[in-house]
């Protein structure tokens, strides 16, 4: 279990690292906190010629206040999110969520761009970020440019990111108390991957309304006609079913259930 | 003879002597000895479970790097035979040429300078494969077109074995129920994997064999026997072992293939297994399925009880073990602590393309405590009594000991109905009733459950001489020697790897000699500085090596006496040992005195002193060595999710009668760590494999072990019965722990599940399995 050879390269700003994969012309790899990449490295399942670390790379870390949003570096660990050394746009959802990510030691290493990256669809970034309408900034040869997280992930791992582009930062919206808010994954274990989870958001002041399942083996998926679930007119079992067609109804339970304790959690009726 | 008590021997909890090496990171395992020149080996394994082998065909620039089974001559594969009848044979090639048997098999050694690059020339060897039909599912591998995995068997069966006794007692009962039970396969999972170091010393003309092992003399034999060199040309080493649990109580065909390179490469050779090997290549042991029945009277008295068990014992049989134990072990210790009158069982040792398997802590007991438990409360349940009453009223009675059973084990003593009763108030059973019938503001589940289960420890010549395996214990020896300091060096041949062996030794030597345990040095590990031991296994250590370590010092102690009586004017008779010092009256003579007349001033010796001196080796063996029983009831309280399959355990409970603790707080982190592996084997654990045979988890994301959070606080209470066959009335019971939870936590979960109708039969009991079974009840309303 140790890695095929390969060329390593500290990119020292966002841009070198993007640099530094166009010149390999895909047979490169960025890492960051290398917690998927490395133990894929080590089984030999990843074997990129060229190795490029994001980990030291100054202007991919901490955050930076806007007045609508904050804008995390892609190298912001989940622990920084966990310890609120980076400030939380939201009012303590992000930092709650992350305490429940793997592990404390992945946590330390681990980082919400990576995560994003790497696109398991089983991730807690995937969805949190995806509901909370987030933007990926993205650099790259090309320039900068920034895509809707709702259209990152394209399906289980892969992304919209070209070979040579690389995540620079995530834009996260800022959230009122007023704003209600559940997350709720089910895992065999702590620390373990979900194996179904849900996000539900619901901010009037915004306007914004979502509820969202993921770990379902591809891009999480909104729930249609939130505001007729929140209103219970529309059955969860329903609006499940139609975003997961073709899944029996033991498929199914699992993520009813994840999306009725998000939405006791968003109304206060549970932890 | 007299010997002062003191705070720190048998019965005190002594921190542990071990602790400040291993807890400041100072240990030294496998992976931490670099010796100048050391080579790293990496193998290529075979990527399917079932293939004739064409090729193994070396890259040619890096040919002299690698090596297949043709390059190691006069090398024999390894043979664990049982002389049970009907045992088939096999043999496990060092390094396999004609067919692989199972994913993992190793069958080229790459050297090289690092791992990785022994692992990049292993990418560049060559395999032609035909590959063949395997056999994955052990209920599938006696069917009329099932493939044979080895060629000339009649069938994929290693044994099978049938005991009856009375059986015919059954046809009378009241009521039977019946039920099919299967464990998972598993793999052991001690946080240090296995690996080996090996060299030739020129100097000494022997090969160092460092490895990761509970046994290294029996690793000696066997490497003796493989290499075909003698005994005294061979050195192993055990350095610190980080967990053992069973899976290193093996000759390895990677020590033999390290042992040979070394030898002929004259340079040392390092192999450390990768958790990826370990998942894939070593998932092996506990895979049971039971056809089980039992037979009651609506009174309560069990009747009769009558098994068909299988164990899927993998492709080979192991050395010392062998491929039969498990299952064999099956037949003789379902009955458990029962008193019933009735009994027939059937065992079949398969033969799989999987790996082959080992026993792990507890052995059979776990698969067995698991049947034989479920099937109490079922039975119960379908007299309409009480789970508890009815265990109460056919557990052996401690009147009745010693207590021989129906398949003649001999129960040493206890009081087994008691250690129930005080499980049932530790758990506050009535309080977890009323919770039960007020039900969860959050709509869960809540279930009771118990299990009552023995462990057979140290038991020696007159059990295992009946398998007939390359191992057979007799008697246990030990060395000591009061050092010219006036400290004392004991030399067991058994490995300490989490025993605290270094530790509880020592206070038996500060109950036997009277001596400061700080000043005690245990010495274990090494072929060369130890006497012969078949080694660290079966909850044997306290019982043998405690008792050995004590009739040494027996001697010892009369030798010391003898000297500090002429030093001091006195009868031996009359000499008190202890705090380090022989006392008669006002006078006394310290230990390090004593030594020093012996070693440094002889011409102060008494005339006819013991030439002998104050070195000591003596042997021991319990007058009756059929073994120590330990037991324990266990009991958990679980909450289960309907809507997630969710399970968590809100309460548990053990109380456990080890006979006399030789130093409680070493039990208690046994227990604890033996309860956290069966809380694996009850929920979390198992190795699936595909019907072509591949392993299904490959890391530990996939393999799912237990961990701090899913450890409940356990509430444990002691019970001392001393056990009349030991020392001091210890009895083994370092793999209690794991034995209990499964079948616990299967009956608290039937329990909470009992109105939906489903009963959980199958480990582990996981949410999905849950969530399908509740579907499934749904699907039939």
């Amino acid at each position: 279990m140790k890695p095929a050879p390969f060329a390593y390269h500290i990119a020292s700003t966002a841009d070198a690292a993007a640099a530094a994969l166009a010149r390999a012309e895909g047979r490169a790899k960025p890492m960051a906190g290398g917690q998927s990449l490395g133990p894929m490295l080590n089984l030999r399942l990843a074997r990129p010629e060229l190795l490029v670390d994001l980990s030291n790379t100054p202007d991919l870390q901490g955050a930076q206040v806007e007045d609508d949003a904050i804008v995390y570096g892609a190298c912001v660990t989940h622990a920084q999110i966990e310890d609120c050394v980076v400030p939380d746009p939201t009012p303590g959802w992000l930092s709650a969520a992350a305490r429940h990510i793997a592990y404390r030691a992945v946590r330390n290493r681990g980082t919400i761009g990576g995560s994003l990256a790497h696109a398991d669809p089983a991730a807690d970034w995937v969805n949190i970020m995806m509901a909370l309408g987030s933007s990926v900034l993205v650099a790259g040869p090309g320039g900068a440019r920034a895509i809707a997280a709702s259209q990152f992930m394209t399906g289980s791992y892969t992304t919209a990111l070209a070979p040579d582009e690389i995540i620079a930062g995530l834009r996260i919206l800022r959230r009122t108390p007023d704003a209600r808010w559940g997350y709720w994954k089910f895992c065999r274990k702590a620390g373990d991957f979900a194996q179904a989870s849900a996000s539900v958001l619901v901010d009037a002041q915004r306007g914004d309304i979502c509820i969202l399942i993921g770990a379902i083996e591809t891009t999480p998926a909104f729930l249609s006609d939130p505001e007729e679930i929140l209103a219970g007119r529309r059955s969860i079992r329903d609006a499940v079913a139609q975003a997961l067609p073709g899944r029996g109804d033991e498929g199914l339970g699992l993520h009813v259930a994840a999306v009725t304790r998000a939405l006791a959690i968003a109304r206060g009726e549970r932890d | 003879m007299s010997i002062v008590k003191t705070a720190q021997g048998v019965g005190a909890s002594l921190p542990r002597l071990e602790d400040d090496r291993l807890l400041r990171g100072r240990g030294r395992f496998i992976a931490d000895i670099k010796l100048p020149g050391m080579l790293d080996v990496a193998f290529v394994r075979s990527p399917v479970a079932h293939a004739r082998v064409r090729s193994v065909a070396k890259p040619g620039q890096m040919a002299g790097s690698v090596f297949v089974s043709a390059d190691l001559v006069g090398v024999s594969g390894i043979r664990a035979d049982s002389g049970l009848p009907g045992f088939k044979s096999s043999v496990e090639p060092i390094l396999a040429w004609d067919k692989v048997r199972f994913v993992g098999e190793p069958l080229a050694a790459c050297v090289a300078g690092s791992r990785a690059e022994a692992e990049d020339i292993a990418d560049l060897v060559m395999l032609e494969l035909d590959e063949l039909p395997a056999i994955s599912e052990m209920t599938r591998a006696c069917d009329a077109d099932a493939p044979l995995v080895h060629e000339g068997w009649s069938e994929n069966v290693f044994l099978e074995t049938f005991v009856e006794t009375n059986f015919a007692v059954a046809e009378k009962a009241d009521l039977k129920v019946s039920r099919v039970l299967r464990t998972a396969r598993q793999h052991m999972a001690p946080m240090e994997g296995r690996g080996v170091v090996a060299y030739w010393d020129a100097h000494v003309e022997q090969l160092v064999v460092y490895s990761s092992t509970q046994m290294p003399h029996i690793v000696r034999n066997g490497l003796a026997e493989c290499l075909g060199c003698p005994q005294g040309m061979i050195r192993v080493v055990a350095p610190d072992v980080g967990g053992g649990f069973g899976y290193k109580g093996i000759l390895l065909r990677e020590e033999v293939c390290l042992a040979y390179l070394a030898m002929h490469l004259k340079r040392p050779m390092r192999w450390i297994e990768d958790r990826r090997e370990q998942l894939t290549g070593n998932a092996n042991c506990r895979e049971h399925h039971y056809e089980i029945t039992g037979y009651a009277n609506r009174d309560g008295t069990l009747v009769a009880v009558d098994c068909e068990a299988i164990v899927d014992s993998g492709a080979y049989s192991l050395y010392p073990f062998s491929a039969c134990l498990e299952a064999a072990q099956i037949a003789s210790i379902l009955p458990g602590p029962y008193s019933f009158a009735g009994y027939r069982c059937h065992t079949r040792s398969i033969a799989s393309n999987k790996p082959p398997i080992l026993p792990y802590r507890g052995v059979a007991r776990t698969g067995v405590c698991f049947a034989m438990e479920v099937l109490m409360d079922l039975l119960a349940r379908e007299i309409g009594m009480d789970p508890v009453a009815f265990r109460m009223k056919n557990l052996a009675q401690p009147e009745e000991m010693p207590f021989t059973n129906i398949t003649n084990k001999f129960f040493d003593s206890g009081d087994y109905p008691e250690s129930l009763r005080r499980c049932v108030a530790a758990i506050d059973l009535e309080g977890v009733r009323a919770r039960q019938l007020a039900g969860e503001p959050d709509g869960r589940r809540i279930g009771v459950g118990f299990s009552v289960y023995c462990e057979q420890g140290a038991h020696g010549t007159s059990v295992y001489s009946g398998w007939g395996i390359p191992m057979v214990p007799g008697f246990e020896q030990a060395n000591a020697r009061l050092t010219p300091d006036g400290g004392l060096e004991l030399r067991v041949g058994v490995q300490s790897h989490g025993q605290s062996l270094e530790t509880t030794l020592a206070q038996v030597a500060c109950e036997v000699l009277g001596i400061d345990p700080h000043k005690v040095k245990v010495v274990h590990g090494d072929t060369a500085i130890t006497p012969y031991s078949t080694g660290t296994w079966g909850s044997r250590c306290m019982v043998m090596a405690g008792g050995a370590v004590a009739a040494a010092c027996d001697v010892l102690a009369e030798r010391v006496r003898a000297i500090a009586a002429h030093l001091l004017q006195a009868d031996p008779a009359d000499i008190v040992l202890g705090d380090g010092k022989a006392t008669c009256g006002a006078g006394e003579i310290s230990f390090q005195d004593v030594a020093k007349v012996w070693y440094r001033r002889p011409q102060d010796l008494p005339a006819h002193v013991d030439p002998a001196g104050l070195e000591v080796t003596q042997g021991y063996k319990p007058l009756r060595d059929s073994g120590t029983f330990s037991y324990a009831s266990h009991a958990a309280v679980v909450a289960v999710d309907p809507a997630t399959g969710g399970i968590e355990i809100l309460d548990y409970a053990i109380v456990e009668d080890g006979g006399v603790l030789v130093n409680p707080m070493v039990v208690d982190g046994q227990i604890y760590g033996g309860a956290a592996q069966g809380i694996g084997t009850a929920l979390y654990e198992e190795m699936l494999y595909n019907k072509e045979g591949q392993p299904l988890a490959a890391t530990l994301a996939d393999y799912h072990l237990p961990g701090a959070v899913e450890m409940p606080n356990i509430k444990l209470e002691h019970m001392e019965t001393p056990s009349p066959l030991s020392r001091f009335g210890q009895k083994g019971l370092g793999e209690g722990g794991a034995i209990g939870p499964p079948a616990a936590i299967a009956n608290a979960i039937n329990d909470a599940l009992a109105s939906f109708g489903i009963e959980m039969l199958e480990l582990p009991i996981t949410p999905a399995r849950v969530r399908a079974s509740l579907a499934n009840v749904k699907a039939q309303a």
